[in-house]
C-alpha cells in the first residue's frame, strides 16, 4: 500500500494522511493508491502539512499499518534509543516494533 | 572570552528579526517551501527525521557558563530537556517548533550567541582545540586567529555560496586535538625565527572521499592569514565543481588538480590579494586577543592531590590533564556514561556543568570533537569536590579516550540521511566492555561510528571506525581499522564484509583481542595495527 507521509508545519511533527485529514499515528493512514502526489500537492498549498511525500506501507500480522523501511518506522515511533519520547512511552517492547 | 562589540550584536540582533519575519512570512503561506527552505538553514534550521532540527554553533567550542545556561534553558523551554554536543563542537537540539525558532534565536542572541552558517554551503563554524589557552605545548593560543576568522567568515559575501560546505579548524600544538587534517583548511600555528604564523594545510574532509589534507604552505605571517585563506577560498570557488554534489568539497579540487597546481594559483592569487590591503591591522588583531588573556589565576598554590579515595583516583587518572599553571588541571567531563548516548546532555546536566564552571574554573566551558565537555582551569585543591558534585549527575565517568569514549553521530535514531542506526551500537559496546579495569587494560582505543557515509561520527579517524549501512532494508555495519584523527593522521582500512548489530560488538572484541595478544610494552591498538596490518585482524574476524 502507499501512505502519504509529511510533518506539520508549525511544529515539524511526523503526520499521516488519514483520508480525512492528518494524525501523529501510522495506525491511522490509509491507502493512496496513485492519488499521493494530487493529494499533497493540495494540503501543502493550504499548508496542512510540509514536505508531503508517499512510501511504501505494509500491514502487520493484526492489521496495523507500519512503513516498509526501517528508516520511516522509526520516523513513525521515534528514537528507539529515548523510548520515553516516542509515540509508545509506555512500550518497553516498542523498539521491536522497528526492527 | 571573546565579547561581542556592537558590530557582532547589530549584526546578530538583525538577522533575528529577519529570520522572524521570513517565519511568519512561511507560517502565512507567503513563502513555499522551496523558497523559505534556504533562509531556515541558513539560520541552522533543518528539517530532521522527527521535527526540525536547530545546530547552534558555538564558535571554536568555547562557552561561558551564562551561554551554557541558556543552552539548558532553550533545551527546557522549547525542547525536550536534552541537547546533543556534535563533532563540530556545536550543540544540535532535536524537536524544534518552527513557530519556536526565532524566539530561540532571539534568545541565543541576547547571550551573543546565533545558528548562522552552521548548515549550507558556506564557511562553518571554525573549529579548534578544547585545551587552547591552558595546554603546555601551545606555541600561542589559537582562539584569537579563530575569532579572527569567525568574523572574516561571517557574512562574507564571496563565500556565501561556495560549490560545498567549508569547514576550517586551528590548532597551535604538535597534539592534534582537533582533527585537523581532516578539515577542508586546518591551520597549525607555528613559529619561526621567533615569528609565529600559520603552516596551511588544505584539502582534507571525511564523507564518502576520505582525504588527509596536504600541506600547501609551510609558514604565512600571521599577519598575512587572512590574504592567504582568502586567496586558499577564492581560487575553490573558481574552479571548484558546482556539477556534483559528490565533488564538489575542496579535497576533490585538490586532488584533481594536484597539489602543486592548487598551491600555485593559490600564491598567484596571495601576491594579488596582498596587494588590496584586505588584512586587518595589528590593532584589531590585539583588539581580539586580548579578550583571551589568560584568567586571573592564583599564584603559589601546591600541586598535591589527595587520591586516598580509589575511585576519585581513577577519574583523575583519566579525565584531568596537565595545566601549564603550577597548582591548576584541566578537567574533561564525559558526556559518555556507559549505556547512554555520546555527546547528549540533559538541560539538568548543562546547569550544572555551567555552574562548576562558574564556581571551579573562571565562568569558561569548552566542547570537544570527540562530544565531552572541558573545564580549563581548575585548581587542583577543588578537583574532589568538583568530582562529587559531577557523579551525582552522571558526568563522572572516567573514560576519556578509552574505548567507550566513543563518537556516535544521530543516525537513524534521529537523522533522515542515515542508513542505520549509530547509538544502539555505540551503547552496546559500551556495555560490553563496561568494566573500567578492562577498558584502562586496553588502553588508548578511540572508536567512531556513524550512521552513513557521510560520516560525521568521523568513522574514518577511528581507531576502530564503524559505518552503518543499509543492506536491503536491514541494518548492516562495517569495521574500519587504523584510522586517527590526531597527529599522526591516518584513515581507517575496511576489514571485508559487514556484521549485522550484535556481530559488529563481536567483531570489536575480537579485534581488541588480537591487540592484546600482539601488543608490545607500550604499543597502542593504532601502533599494533600499523605494525602487524591488516591480514592478523582478517583472520579473527572471519575465521
Ligand atoms: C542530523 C543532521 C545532519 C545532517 C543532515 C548532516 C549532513 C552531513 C553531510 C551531507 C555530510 C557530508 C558532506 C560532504 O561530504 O560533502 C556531513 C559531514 C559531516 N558532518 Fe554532518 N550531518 C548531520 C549531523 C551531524 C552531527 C550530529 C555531527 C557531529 C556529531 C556532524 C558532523 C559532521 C562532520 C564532522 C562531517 C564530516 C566532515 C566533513 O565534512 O568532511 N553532522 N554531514
Ligand atoms: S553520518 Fe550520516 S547518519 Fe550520521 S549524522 Fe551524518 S548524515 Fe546522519
Amino acid at each position: 500500500m502507499n501512505i502519504l507521509t509529511g510533518n506539520d508545519l508549525a511544529t515539524g511533527d511526523v503526520i499521516w494522511w488519514t483520508g480525512e485529514g492528518w494524525s501523529i499515528h501510522v495506525n491511522d493512514a490509509v491507502d493512496v493508491g496513485d492519488k499521493g502526489a494530487e493529494i499533497a500537492q493540495a494540503e501543502s498549498a493550504a499548508r496542512r502539512v510540509n514536505e508531503a511525500y508517499v512510501i511504501e506501507g505494509e500491514k502487520d500480522n493484526e492489521g496495523n499499518v507500519r512503513p516498509a523501511h526501517i528508516k520511516e518506522r522509526i520516523r513513525a515511533l521515534g528514537p528507539t534509543v529515548r523510548l520515553d519520547l516516542s509515540l509508545k512511552p509506555a512500550d518497553p517492547n516498542a523498539g521491536n516494533w522497528v526492527i | 572570552m571573546y565579547q561581542y562589540d556592537t558590530y557582532d550584536q547589530a549584526m546578530v540582533d538583525a538577522r533575528v528579526a529577519e529570520f522572524r519575519d521570513q517565519t511568519q512570512r512561511r507560517l502565512d503561506g507567503q513563502l513555499s517551501e522551496a523558497q523559505f527552505r534556504p533562509l531556515r538553514l541558513m539560520n541552522g534550521l533543518y528539517l530532521q527525521l522527527h521535527a526540525y532540527m536547530l545546530r547552534v554553533a558555538v564558535p571554536y567550542g568555547t562557552l561561558s557558563s551564562k551561554q551554557m545556561h541558556m543552552l539548558a534553558h532553550i533545551a527546557r523551554q522549547y525542547d525536550r530537556d536534552y541537547g546533543h554536543f556534535t563533532t563540530r563542537q556545536n550543540i544540535q537540539y532535536n524537536w524544534i517548533k518552527l513557530a519556536d525558532a526565532p524566539d530561540i534565536l532571539a534568545d541565543l542572541a541576547s547571550v551573543e550567541m546565533h545558528a548562522i552558517q552552521t548548515s549550507g554551503n558556506c564557511i562553518r563554524n571554525i573549529s579548534s582545540d578544547q585545551f587552547a589557552g591552558v595546554s603546555a605545548d601551545e606555541i600561542a593560543d589559537p582562539r584569537p586567529l579563530a575569532e579572527l576568522l569567525r568574523q572574516w567568515s561571517s557574512f562574507h559575501p564571496e563565500f556565501t555560496y561556495l560549490p560545498r560546505k567549508f569547514k576550517i579548524a586551528v590548532i597551535a600544538s604538535q597534539e592534534d586535538r582537533a582533527a585537523m587534517r581532516l578539515h577542508d583548511i586546518g591551520i597549525e600555528l607555528v613559529k619561526k625565527d621567533g615569528e609565529i604564523g600559520a603552516r596551511v594545510f588544505v584539502g582534507g574532509g571525511m564523507g564518502r572521499t576520505p582525504m588527509v589534507a596536504p600541506e600547501i604552505r609551510a609558514f604565512v605571517p600571521f599577519a598575512e592569514v587572512v590574504s592567504y585563506l582568502e586567496a586558499c577560498l577564492r581560487v575553490y570557488n573558481r574552479h571548484g565543481r558546482r556539477d556534483n554534489k559528490y565533488k564538489a568539497r575542496i579535497k576533490i579540487l585538490v586532488h584533481e588538480m594536484g597539489r602543486e597546481e592548487y598551491t600555485r594559483q593559490v600564491e598567484e592569487e596571495f601576491a594579488h590579494m596582498k596587494t588590496l590591503g584586505l588584512d586587518p591591522p595589528l590593532a584589531e588583531l590585539e583588539r581580539i586577543a586580548a579578550h583571551f588573556a589568560p584568567p586571573p589565576y592564583e599564584t603559589g598554590l601546591s600541586d598535591e592531590i589527595d587520591l586516598s579515595d580509589r575511585d576519585f583516583a581513577a577519574w583523575v587518572s583519566t579525565q584531568v590533564k596537565p595545566h601549564k599553571v603550577p597548582g591548576y588541571a584541566i578537567v574533561n567531563i564525559s558526556l559518555k556514561p556507559i549505556g547512554g548516548i555520546p555527546g547528549d546532555a540533559s538541560s539538568a546536566q548543562m546547569d550544572l556543568m555551567a555552574d562548576l564552571a562558574e564556581k571551579y574554573s573562571f565562568d569558561e566551558l569548552r566542547v570537544t570533537h570527540a562530544q565531552n565537555i572541558v573545564l580549563a582551569h581548575v585548581k587542583k585543591a577543588d578537583l574532589y569536590a568538583l568530582w562529587k558534585a559531577l557523579e551525582e549527575a552522571d558526568l563522572g565517568t572516567a573514560n576519556l579516550d578509552l574505548i567507550s569514549d566513543i563518537i556516535a553521530c544521530p543516525g537513524l535514531d534521529y537523522c533522515s540521511l542515515a542508513n542505520a542506526r549509530s547509538i544502539p551500537v555505540a551503547q552496546k559496546i559500551a556495555e560490553r566492555f563496561s568494566d573500567l579495569g578492562r577498558q584502562k587494560e586496553l588502553g588508548e582505543l578511540k572508536l567512531k561510528i556513524s550512521g552513513c557515509i557521510n560520516a560525521c561520527g568521523h568513522h574514518h579517524a577511528g581507531n576502530i571506525g564503524i559505518l552503518g549501512v543499509d543492506r536491503k532494508g536491514v541494518e548492516n555495519y562495517q569495521l574500519l581499522l587504523g584510522g586517527s584523527g590526531a597527529e599522526d593522521v591516518s584513515l581507517g582500512q575496511i576489514t571485508g564484509p559487514g556484521f549485522d548489530e550484535n556481530g559488529i560488538v563481536d567483531a570489536v572484541e575480537k579485534a581488541t583481542n588480537v591487540y592484546l595478544a600482539n601488543r608490545t610494552e607500550g604499543e597502542r591498538f593504532v601502533d599494533t595495527f600499523r605494525r602487524i596490518g591488516m591480514a592478523p585482524f582478517k583472520e579473527a574476524l572471519y575465521a
